[in-house]
């Protein structure tokens, strides 16, 4: 008989398991404390244990932070903003149910959350029915413009694009790898790049395609596979949509089998400075990542960022990393989307958010979109020895966010647009909106 | 436009400005290319290592040397520049004078990929005679990658004076790969280089081969194809070689994190959920360990994995007893509940760990004798898997000699095997079991020093080892080691072979599948063994 439990246990997927290792984690979550009526409440869904708790742990801080600052400015329409802050414990049906507390018991006016695309579109349906907004930060796949949600991250043409046209241009790269972590972001980025690589007349027989589990910690195999296909005398580089953890087992494995960055590159779209806090990188000194914010660009707006945040949380050596950045601009635009309507209704903020501008660390000022994303400038950067970015390109302007990528054929014609159609998915062929079934 | 825009602009118009203005300031070729790092340009900078290069001035290695490292400095503002030793003095680069301090305003001049090879190439012409005999075999190894024709005197120059054979033959395909892309090149030495090149039989030779332009004679590129198809073919062998190295090392990774979980699931029947955390606490003492040998002895920092085992096993070990003392015994032969319980506390024990060092990563250093690689015929192996290898022999050997030999482990054999016969022979049962959780956790512990090797040292580091740990364990035989031993191996071998063929994702689901139908046919694993665990 225990043999069977046994069996059962091993194979029972990852997913379950985190499901359920969150879901007995809730008892961790922080309760909000009631305050007077005088404030207004800003909720904040990040998850602060479970394995995404290494990389949304710092959101959270970035929004207490944001709410700090303002309050000393005197808040917003003249009441302090209070953060409600709750832990989704990185379990995807926790997030819905968290978000629906925060918009139906705390009432807050707007919330700054999610990471995974998973778990944004678990929250989607609540903050549809409910009418609230939500912020979201991280750069993803894009195929998505809804209501009630802005997007201050990444859509793939301003991060996937760019990084493919500098390889082209610069390093003269004939030859594609696309390694991801098996999921919707690398799956929907790797389609849209493979459509944009044959469209500029890489053949199919020169794009290798793999995919990794979560968390996959063997990378032998994989890189020498890469190592392979580098030697078909075209210079090669490797798309790395790699996520989270499995990142420090590959660059492990990338410096030990000697692939060095002069070789055969690697841009990563999910490499920032947190992750490389946990390597030795002098073997990776060289390997890009593409991003619309470093912590190593040197701008007043930024340098002043770097030294008030690492004042707030008295840590020193306290990185900075780019869905901050997307934190930072997206809450400036909400309090300025407040301000202008006087009002933190739900309904008038969504209409007042389209064309409000708020400035970015980088030195430029984003704008919201009709189709709820911003326009980023796009940088590429270089590992150095000491775990930042050296940035080697940088676009010439800001680069609008596409909600839905040209490259697909299945969305090519479609545009967001909340302000003129009121729509997020309008076909300018057929002039109809697809509406909410698609 | 690659001019670097983080650069203060003004500094760098000034500069700008005053070249056009104060005329040419600098005496010869060197100075003036040694002034181009100044506007810290890419493509400026590339011109400055190739005339430095070929300058001939003594100053050519260190300053093109310090560049690649990031020690060269600029000042925009006095146009000079320094080269920053590794001493921590500092020499004017133009003249080689030693100077007081590198001013405040002067940075690095930067990099970028292809300047990187650049200095690659530039550095290889310049340490082909150098007295180091690796610095000699890695420079005729960054000339063959860039095979240019300036390098070719050299090349034959450190040819004729070359005395030891392994540097000789590196030397003689850099001079074949040259011989091959230069255009005037008589086709008889083509190709003469075609079949020195494919000796060498490795994929950088494949990679030249494959490419070697569409202007060559005929009969050179007759030599090359058939050169590449053979190259080809050799390394598909040893690509099967390469796949049953990987899956030994695989083995090696799977058999270290199940080992400890052979002991207390597999000998003691007790359906440890909290196993992959005694792993994690193994690898937070190598952490613990690295951090106070670099801040107070550094010199011991070879050593510090060998100084972590003996801790982590005490770590791992004490908590393993704690837990065994205070949850375990009161939950034996109720397998649900043990599952529960441990569970629970394995969910305690990350949250613990992340809240007393942080969700984010911790960096555990790889000590010098297990950094990097070594070929062997055509296939790379790393030393750290290798030592890996050896660990995990070594823990199993131990392991078996301490339960064969050893008072204990007679004790825990004949606790395993009948209990209340032990019992009634004077065996403290329950002080045996308390030492036997211990034993199973320490050794989990002790995996923990390793996998930090390997993986991320964060709190979720276990919860990726568990259910391979099970699989492992169950696949083998409850309650026999050496059915462990040969599942880890047989899983890892397995999943390396399909891998290739199948993919990551796909392969892992194979394998699944396979052990499903496997326990479907033999559920008592490959080694089925009487005992507790069997009775239960």
């Amino acid at each position: 008989m225990l043999t069977k439990i046994a069996h059962n246990i091993a194979t029972m997927t990852r997913r379950r398991w985190l499901a359920a290792t969150a879901g007995l984690a809730l008892g961790f979550a922080i309760s909000p404390v009631l305050a007077a009526d005088d404030t207004i409440k800003v909720g904040v869904l990040h998850s602060l244990s479970g394995t995404m708790a290494i990389s949304e742990t710092t959101l959270k801080d970035t929004i207490l932070f944001l709410i700090d600052e303002q309050n000393k400015k005197g808040g917003v329409l003249g009441k302090k903003l209070e953060a409600v802050v709750v832990d989704p414990a990185s379990n995807w049906p926790l997030f819905a149910e968290k978000a629906r507390e925060l918009i139906t018991k705390d009432k807050v006016a707007v919330v700054f959350g999610c990471w995974t695309s998973v778990s944004r579109k678990s929250v989607l349906p609540v903050f549809k029915e409910l009418n609230s907004i939500l912020f979201y930060p991280v750069q993803y796949e894009g195929e998505e413009s809804e209501r009630n949600v802005f997007y201050t991250g990444a859509a793939p043409n301003q991060q996937a694009i760019p990084a493919v046209d500098y390889l082209m241009k610069e390093d003269k790269v004939k030859r594609w790898v696309l390694e991801g972590t098996d999921y919707v972001y690398p799956r929907t980025t790797n389609k849209i790049l493979e459509a944009y690589l044959k469209s500029k007349g890489v053949a199919a027989d020169d794009i290798m395609i793999n995919y990794t589990p979560f968390g996959f910690a063997d990378w032998q195999t994989e890189v020498s596979k890469i190592k392979a296909f580098g030697s078909a005398g075209k210079k090669t580089a490797v798309v790395s949509t790699i996520n989270g953890d499995a990142n420090v087992p590959f660059y492990k494995e990338l410096g030990n089998q000697g692939i060095k960055a002069t070789d055969i590159p690697v841009v990563a779209f999910s490499v920032g400075e947190e992750e490389l806090a946990g390597i030795d990188t002098k073997p990776l000194v060289g390997h890009l990542a593409a991003w619309n914010y470093f912590e190593s660009i040197k701008t007043p707006a930024n340098e002043k960022f770097i030294k008030e945040w690492q004042a707030y949380t008295k840590n020193p050596k306290r990185t900075t990393n780019d869905p901050m950045e997307a934190h930072v601009i997206g809450f400036n635009m909400w309090v300025k989307a407040v301000e202008k309507v006087k009002s933190t209704d739900a309904d008038k903020v969504i209409d007042a958010l389209p064309g409000t501008e708020a400035p970015n660390l980088t030195g430029g000022i984003s704008k919201m979109l009709p189709n709820h994303h911003i326009t980023k400038p796009v940088f590429i950067g270089e590992i150095k020895g000491d775990g930042q970015f050296n940035v080697v390109y940088k676009t010439k302007d800001l680069v609008p966010g596409d909600a839905w990528s040209k490259e697909l054929d299945g969305s090519k014609d479609l545009i967001g647009d909340w302000v003129g159609k009121k729509c997020g998915n309008y076909n300018v062929k057929t002039n109809k909106c697809l509406g909410s079934g698609s | 436009m690659l001019a670097r825009f983080i650069a203060p602009f003004h500094a760098f118009l000034l500069a700008l400005v005053l070249i056009a203005f104060t005329g040419p300031a600098f005496a010869g070729p060197f100075e003036d290319a040694v002034a181009k790092f100044t506007t810290d340009d890419f493509s400026d900078s590339e011109e400055a290592v190739d005339a430095i290069a070929s300058s001939g001035s003594p100053l050519a290695y260190p300053i093109i040397s310090a560049l690649k490292d990031e020690r060269l400095m600029f000042d925009a503002d006095t146009k000079k520049v320094y080269i920053k030793q590794e001493d921590g003095k500092a020499v004017d680069a133009a003249t080689g004078a030693p100077v007081d301090a590198i001013p405040d305003s002067a940075s690095a001049v930067s990099l970028n990929n292809k300047l990187r090879r650049h200095i690659e190439a530039a550095l290889g012409g310049l340490t082909l005679q150098s007295p180091n005999l690796d610095a000699r075999i890695s420079a005729a190894k960054s000339v063959f990658k860039s095979h240019e024709e300036a390098a070719l005197p050299a090349v034959e120059g450190a040819l004729a004076k070359e005395t030891d054979r392994t540097a000789k033959a590196f030397l003689a395909q850099a001079r074949a790969a040259i011989i091959l892309f230069k255009s005037d090149a008589a086709e008889v030495d083509k190709l003469e280089a075609v079949a020195t090149i494919r000796s060498r039989g490795d994929q950088d030779a494949l990679a030249m081969l494959s490419d070697i332009g569409t202007d060559q004679p005929p009969a050179v590129a007759k030599a090359a194809a058939s050169a590449v198809s053979s190259i080809q073919n050799s390394l598909a062998i040893w690509s099967g070689v390469q796949n049953a190295w990987y899956g030994l090392s695989l083995g090696s990774v799977l058999l270290l994190a199940a080992i400890g979980l052979a002991i207390t699931f597999g000998v003691m029947g007790v359906i440890n959920m909290a196993h992959g955390e005694m792993v994690m606490l193994g690898a937070y003492t190598t952490f613990v360990v690295q951090e106070v040998i670099r801040t107070r002895y550094p010199g011991l920092f070879d050593y510090s994995l060998l100084i972590a085992v003996p801790l982590a096993f005490l770590v791992a070990g004490a908590i393993g007893v704690l837990i065994e003392r205070s949850i375990i015994r009161f939950l034996y032969g109720r397998p649900l509940e043990t599952l529960l319980a441990t569970w629970g506390l394995s969910l305690v024990l990350q949250q613990a760990v992340r809240t007393i060092f942080g969700p984010t990563n911790r960096e555990v250093g790889n000590p010098s004798w297990m950094s990097g690689a070594f070929e062997l015929g055509q296939i790379t192996i790393t030393y750290n898997r290798l030592w890996i290898l050896c660990f995990t022999l070594a823990v199993f050997v131990i392991l078996l000699a301490m339960l064969r030999f050893t008072a204990l482990g007679l004790e825990m054999r004949a606790v395993t095997q009948n209990r209340r016969m032990a019992a009634s022979m004077g065996i403290a049962t329950s002080r045996v079991d308390a030492l036997t959780f211990g034993l199973g956790s320490g050794i989990a512990g002790i995996a923990g020093v390793a996998l930090s090797q390997i993986d991320n040292v964060s709190p979720n580091l276990g919860q990726g080892y568990i259910i391979d740990s099970f699989m492992v364990v169950v696949f083998g035989g409850v309650g026999n080691l050496w059915g462990t031993l040969v599942g880890a191996f047989t899983l890892g071998i397995a999943n390396k072979f399909l891998e290739p063929v199948a993919g990551a994702v796909l392969g892992k689901i194979a394998i699944l599948v396979l052990i499903i139908l496997f326990i479907q046919k033999r559920p008592r694993g490959l080694f089925a063994l009487k005992g507790r665990a069997v009775e239960a």
